[in-house]
């Protein structure tokens, strides 16, 4: 078990995360912002459960599904939501939006719009640690349908042979938008094909925080101490649709309900008391947790748009301004 | 005849051109949806692509002719190459066409140059259907247009379809064809209608269209720009100033003498493109006019691009990104008041 303080952050989290996305649901129903929209409701635990074994210095990469990274990654929230919101003050200064949120002042290296983008960007970072002597980490989260790309190979071989420190997590939720993992996959599990490169791998319930937290614990440690390339594939399920806006029609209803059996959020408010957080104590983190999300919210709406002329600015780090602009 | 939108147009295309010919097969990431789920009712079908474009297909014609695949985009368009090489038409959907990258080199290396490179006997009739554009606040990595991409490249074909009727008989005609073919689809030109025939009748790739007769300025417009120069051209009709616009709707092979002649005509060219300024189709065409046309001009070739700059998710920057009509009038007021002055 993490110690006392990292549980209450767990499950300040936990309950951010959930609140978060269920307010983008709403607001995606009533179109009060641009853009898609995929929300991380069913996997909260993961992002929970793995970032409470890393430190604040140790890199991720994250997806279009980066909101629940973001928060675990101590991400403001409100500059999520400014982002979110297209807004001067979003953690992106509006540029990216909601597939985009990173934050690389906490560790975070890029949130994808390409589907496995990210493992070969972690490689790097992974490798750059190893070579400085520094025991920092890299790990990178993507879902079960990027397995099926190259990069993702080509990432996992190289990782292997340079012997570095990336912890590959791999989000199983069931489905790669409309197509269901147990279909996708040639093998049982996304941590068998990892035999192809000698890499240890295992699929570990994606649904508990605290089990997703020992096995991502253990391996970074192996991984601070020298050790190489890892991956967990944690199992959980998409609750919500590939993006907001779709009708999940391909989601047999029992299949969901079982899934919600298991909800995270349901899992761990069960947990809290054996953990010595009695009924009191998840209310009153819960209730933080709607007050943080509202405030975020709240002033984001509030916060200024960015001017249209912004749009020319970071394009590089030095270039004539003039032959960025329009003639 | 019936008003169609872009997207029911391609469906049609698709369909028409499927019962015609047995191995047109469609490949792609969920074009039907719900594989696995099969015994699940809301499953077939569910998604037919993400805009819906191929909705119903697979119903149709199942789903050894609708193959839903993994996000292996490589793997599949190379698939389509080699299937195409013996026997079958794929029309094969990138999803967006930022996605390129992925499977880039089974276009530009495999694909494109299969014909050339041994010695003329091999065909690849196999289509890549794509989606391209800004204006969804769908961010850098989902907005991009990258015509010149393809363009650029010898031995593939690029499509960039602006009306319904043209994105029908243009995919036809793209799907009968022994070349690779290159099918852009914008996806803010996807709900909008017009008549649009019901025989499956082809467009003969290469030929440009004249949406607007006009004595005073031409404006090429690229895809979704032809909205845009419209908008434009009767702006500036108020003001007396009588604009043509050519939509030359394929770009490889470009329907020179369209542009060529129009331009002799009117004596001014503003070209349109939503892309990005440098090596773009808005450059390639200025040049075409420049080494071609050059006698007859009386302005400088202009052109109304996007900035050297990635497409912003926010909406007053992506706004401020993509050519307005105010900036294409602004431009053609330039060409009118450059010949005026000399
Ligand atoms: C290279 C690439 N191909 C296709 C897509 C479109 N796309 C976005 S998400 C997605 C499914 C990804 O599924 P999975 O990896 O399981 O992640 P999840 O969305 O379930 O978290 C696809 C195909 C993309 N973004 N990038
Ligand atoms: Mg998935």
């Amino acid at each position: 078990m993490p110690p006392e303080s990292t549980v209450r952050w767990m499950y300040q989290c936990l309950f951010r995360i959930r609140f978060f996305e269920e307010r983008i649901q709403e607001l995606a129903r009533e179109k009060a912002v641009p853009g898609y929209l995929h929300t991380y409701l069913g996997s909260e635990a993961i992002a929970v459960g793995v970032m409470a074994a890393l430190r604040q210095d140790d890199w991720i990469t994250s997806t279009y599904r980066s909101h629940g990274h973001a928060i675990a990654k101590n991400v403001d929230l409100c500059e999520i939501a400014a982002e979110i919101h297209g807004r001067r003050t979003g953690v992106c200064k509006g540029r990216g939006g909601s597939m985009h949120i990173s934050d690389f002042d906490k560790g975070m290296l890029g949130a994808f719009g390409i589907v496995a983008a990210g493992p070969a960007i972690a490689l790097g970072a992974a490798l750059q640690e190893r070579r400085k002597g520094s025991d920092r980490i890299a790990v990178s989260f993507f879902g079960d349908g990027a397995v099926h790309n190259g990069v993702f190979h080509e990432a996992a071989g190289l990782a292997k042979l340079w012997n570095v420190p990336l912890l590959l997590v791999c989000e199983n939720n069931g489905y790669a938008e409309a197509t269901a993992t147990d279909w996708h996959l040639n093998t049982e599990t996304v941590a068998d094909m990892m035999a192809a490169y000698a890499m240890p791998a295992r699929t570990v319930d994606g649904m508990d925080m605290f089990t997703v937290y020992e096995a991502a614990s253990d391996a970074v440690q192996r991984m601070r101490q020298g050790g190489g390339p890892e991956l967990i594939e944690f199992k959980s399920y998409r609750f919500s649709g590939q993006y907001e806006g779709d009708e999940q029609a391909y989601q047999p209803p029992a299949e969901v309900s079982k899934a919600r059996a298991r909800d995270p959020v349901l899992l761990a408010r069960n947990t809290a008391s054996q953990l010595g957080l009695g009924g009191a104590a998840i209310e009153a983190l819960e209730a933080a947790a709607h007050r943080d999300v509202d405030d975020a919210f709240a002033r984001a709406a509030e916060a200024a748009w960015p001017a249209p002329e912004d749009a020319l600015e970071e394009v590089y780090v030095a270039y004539p301004k003039d032959r960025i602009a329009y003639a | 005849m019936r008003d169609l939108t872009v997207k029911d147009a391609i469906n049609e295309a698709l369909r028409q051109s499927m019962e015609a010919d047995e191995n047109v097969v469609l490949f792609g990431e969920d074009i039907a949806g719900g594989q696995g789920r099969d015994e699940h009712p809301g499953a077939m079908d569910a998604w037919g692509g993400p805009f819906g474009v191929t909705k119903g297909l697979c119903t149709q014609f199942g789903r050894d002719r609708v193959r839903d695949t993994t996000i292996a985009e490589a793997g599949f368009f190379g698939a389509a190459i080699g299937a195409a090489m013996v026997g079958m038409r794929p029309v094969c959907e990138l999803m967006y066409v930022d996605f390129a990258g992925v499977c880039f080199d089974q276009m530009m290396n495999q694909a494109a140059k299969m014909r050339y490179m041994f010695g003329g006997k091999q065909n690849v009739p196999m289509v890549m259907r794509t989606v391209v554009g800004a204006g969804f606040r769908a961010g850098a990595e989902h907005s991009q247009t990258l015509y010149s991409l393809f363009t650029h490249i010898p031995g593939l074909k690029v499509v960039a379809p602006y009306s319904a009727a043209d994105a029908k008989g243009l995919l036809i005609s793209a799907i009968r064809d022994d070349d690779p073919v290159v099918f852009l689809e914008h996806k803010r030109l996807y709900m909008r209608a017009e008549p649009v025939p019901e025989a499956a009748e082809a467009i003969p790739l290469g030929k440009g269209r004249r949406r607007r007769a006009g004595r005073d300025v031409t404006i090429v417009a690229v895809q979704r720009m032809n909205l845009f120069a419209e908008a434009a051209a009767e702006t500036l009709a108020a003001e007396g100033i009588d604009v043509e616009i050519i939509d030359p709707r394929t770009y490889s092979p470009l329907d020179e003498e369209m542009i060529l002649s129009s331009v002799g005509k009117t004596g001014r060219a503003v070209i349109v493109d939503e892309s990005h300024p440098r090596c773009s189709l808005a450059t390639d065409i200025a040049a075409l006019i420049a080494e071609k046309g050059f006698a007859g001009l009386k302005a400088p070739v202009l052109k109304v691009t996007g900035p050297h700059a990635p497409v912003p998710f926010s909406p007053p920057m992506e706004d401020y990104y993509i050519p307005s009509p105010e900036r294409i009038a602004r431009r053609v007021r330039e060409a009118m008041d450059f010949s005026k002055r000399s």
